[in-house]
């Protein structure tokens, strides 16, 4: 069998090398998805973030990788959304009206309130619902999903409100902070997803 | 709860970190991947790259250093210097950018910001104001301080932030490399009107500057001088930061 290579997409929006900064660290192979024939022999996906929620689910669409994330993403095949990656998994956001999201999880993402500085952007806590230790991960969002779907274990964050730090369920984690830019917290998440995927 | 950022700044100019007093007398200060280590190790919590020399070179910020800095920083990174539109900033991002921080031809053409936030999100773009005190108000300069602008800082920051700049780099140019302290009344006129981040910039010299910029509604804090030239590093000033109650990363 051969090493396994994550595929990352090119979204046209997103922080691509910052993302695979942080693969090539942990001694990982990635290979940039500019389309459907890239994701042959990949076997772990990545949806990095980044960018406007309209302007990315039509880059997406425009070279039909919708349809493949949200079949790998369903059938259970290992995979990480980043930040607007984890956004896109939703039905829909505030930040596009009338845009139509991947809808493999229930809900919209809403913009966080009046009264805290929005966009989110630093380093804030996250914990899992299992009740272990809060880690610190670096945040920029402006938006934020209330919840997960069945079968995910959601961890949570509050700027203004409580909204969804990450979702994960085996083989599959994804974050609304930025592991790739989370110092070696973050690092130490990648290399969990890996070893699980 | 969200922590207060401490942002050592490059400013570089061909290949080298450099730094001035009020944008001018421009000395070397380093290498910046070697700074950038360095910072990273002592508890940045993001790092910001200025190209100065960019725009007046009618150029984008050098991609070469921009990946360089990457390879070797596993924290945000923030790069302005001659970017003049969405293809720049998606060029700079794709080579290690975060964020991509606009100044100059945000002030020639604000529809700019506009068009990065449509397609990268308000986070990912910072507006960089730089200001100095003229007339009992605070003018907006432009191309590295060089040139004066009719427009008022505080009003440019309300006018960038409406168009969808997620964050201000507020710089003090009165301030900049003095060690003077930062300008306070400044930032209270600007956090006072804008709902989004500011990262005070231009004057630190102890870390009670740095509290005395987040009671005055900072974020974050930027510092170069003090850090470049090891009068402090960015851990003691963290230390000094939580010792005054406020919220830190360890």
């Amino acid at each position: 069998m051969s090493a396994p290579v994550a595929g990352v997409i090119r979204t046209g929006t997103a922080n691509l090398a910052s993302v695979l900064a942080a693969f090539a660290r942990m001694g990982a192979a990635t290979r940039v998805v500019d389309r459907v024939a890239d994701l042959d022999g990949i076997d772990r996906l990545v949806l990095p973030g980044v960018g406007a929620f309209g302007a990315a689910m039509a880059g997406l669409r425009a070279r039909n990788l919708d349809r493949a994330i949200t079949d790998r993403v369903q059938a259970g095949a290992p995979f990480l959304a980043i930040c607007l990656g984890l956004q896109l998994l939703a039905e829909g956001s505030e930040e596009s009206p009338g845009v139509t999201g991947l809808g493999v999880l229930p809900g919209r993402a809403r913009r966080l309130p009046e009264g805290v500085r929005v966009p989110q952007l630093g380093w804030n806590t996250a914990q899992w619902a299992d009740g272990s230790e809060p880690f610190t991960v670096w945040y920029a969002n402006s938006y934020g999903l209330d919840g997960g779907g069945t079968g995910w274990e959601p961890a949570h964050t509050t700027h203004g409100r409580p909204f969804i730090a990450a979702l994960r369920r085996p083989g599959q984690l994804a974050c609304q902070f930025h592991p790739e830019l989370s110092g070696e917290t973050g690092a130490r998440l990648l290399e969990a997803w890996w070893a699980e995927c | 709860m969200l922590s207060r950022r401490v942002i050592p700044c490059l400013d570089t100019r061909d290949g080298r970190v450099v730094k001035g007093v009020r944008f001018e007398g421009i000395r070397d200060a380093g290498d910046p991947v070697r700074l950038a280590t360095r910072y990273q190790r002592e508890g940045a919590d993001e790092i910001v790259m200025l190209d100065i020399t960019a725009t007046i070179e009618g150029r984008p910020a050098t991609r070469r250093l921009v990946a360089a800095l990457r390879a070797v920083l596993a924290i945000p990174l923030t790069v302005g210097g001659g970017i003049r539109n969405e293809a720049e900033a998606a060029a700079l991002l794709e080579d290690g950018a975060d964020k991509v921080a606009v100044n100059s031809a945000a002030l020639a053409t604000p529809g700019l910001i506009d068009r990065l936030a449509t397609r990268f999100g308000s986070q990912c773009v910072t507006l960089a104001i730089d200001a100095a005190r003229h007339d009992g108000d605070w003018q907006v300069r432009r191309r590295g301080g060089r040139d004066a602008t009719p427009r008022g800082a505080v009003a440019w920051a309300l006018e960038g932030t409406q168009r969808g700049a997620g964050e201000v780099l507020l710089t003090s140019i009165d301030r900049d490399g003095t060690r003077e302290g930062y300008d306070l009344e400044l930032l209270r006129a600007v956090t006072g009107v804008v709902t989004v981040p500011v990262i005070a910039s231009g004057g630190a010299r102890v870390a009670e500057d740095l509290v005395a910029a987040i009671a005055a509604g900072a974020d974050a804090v930027l510092a170069a001088s003090i850090f470049h030239d090891g009068d402090t590093s960015v851990g003691d000033v963290k230390d000094q930061l939580a010792r005054h109650g406020l919220e830190i990363r360890r």
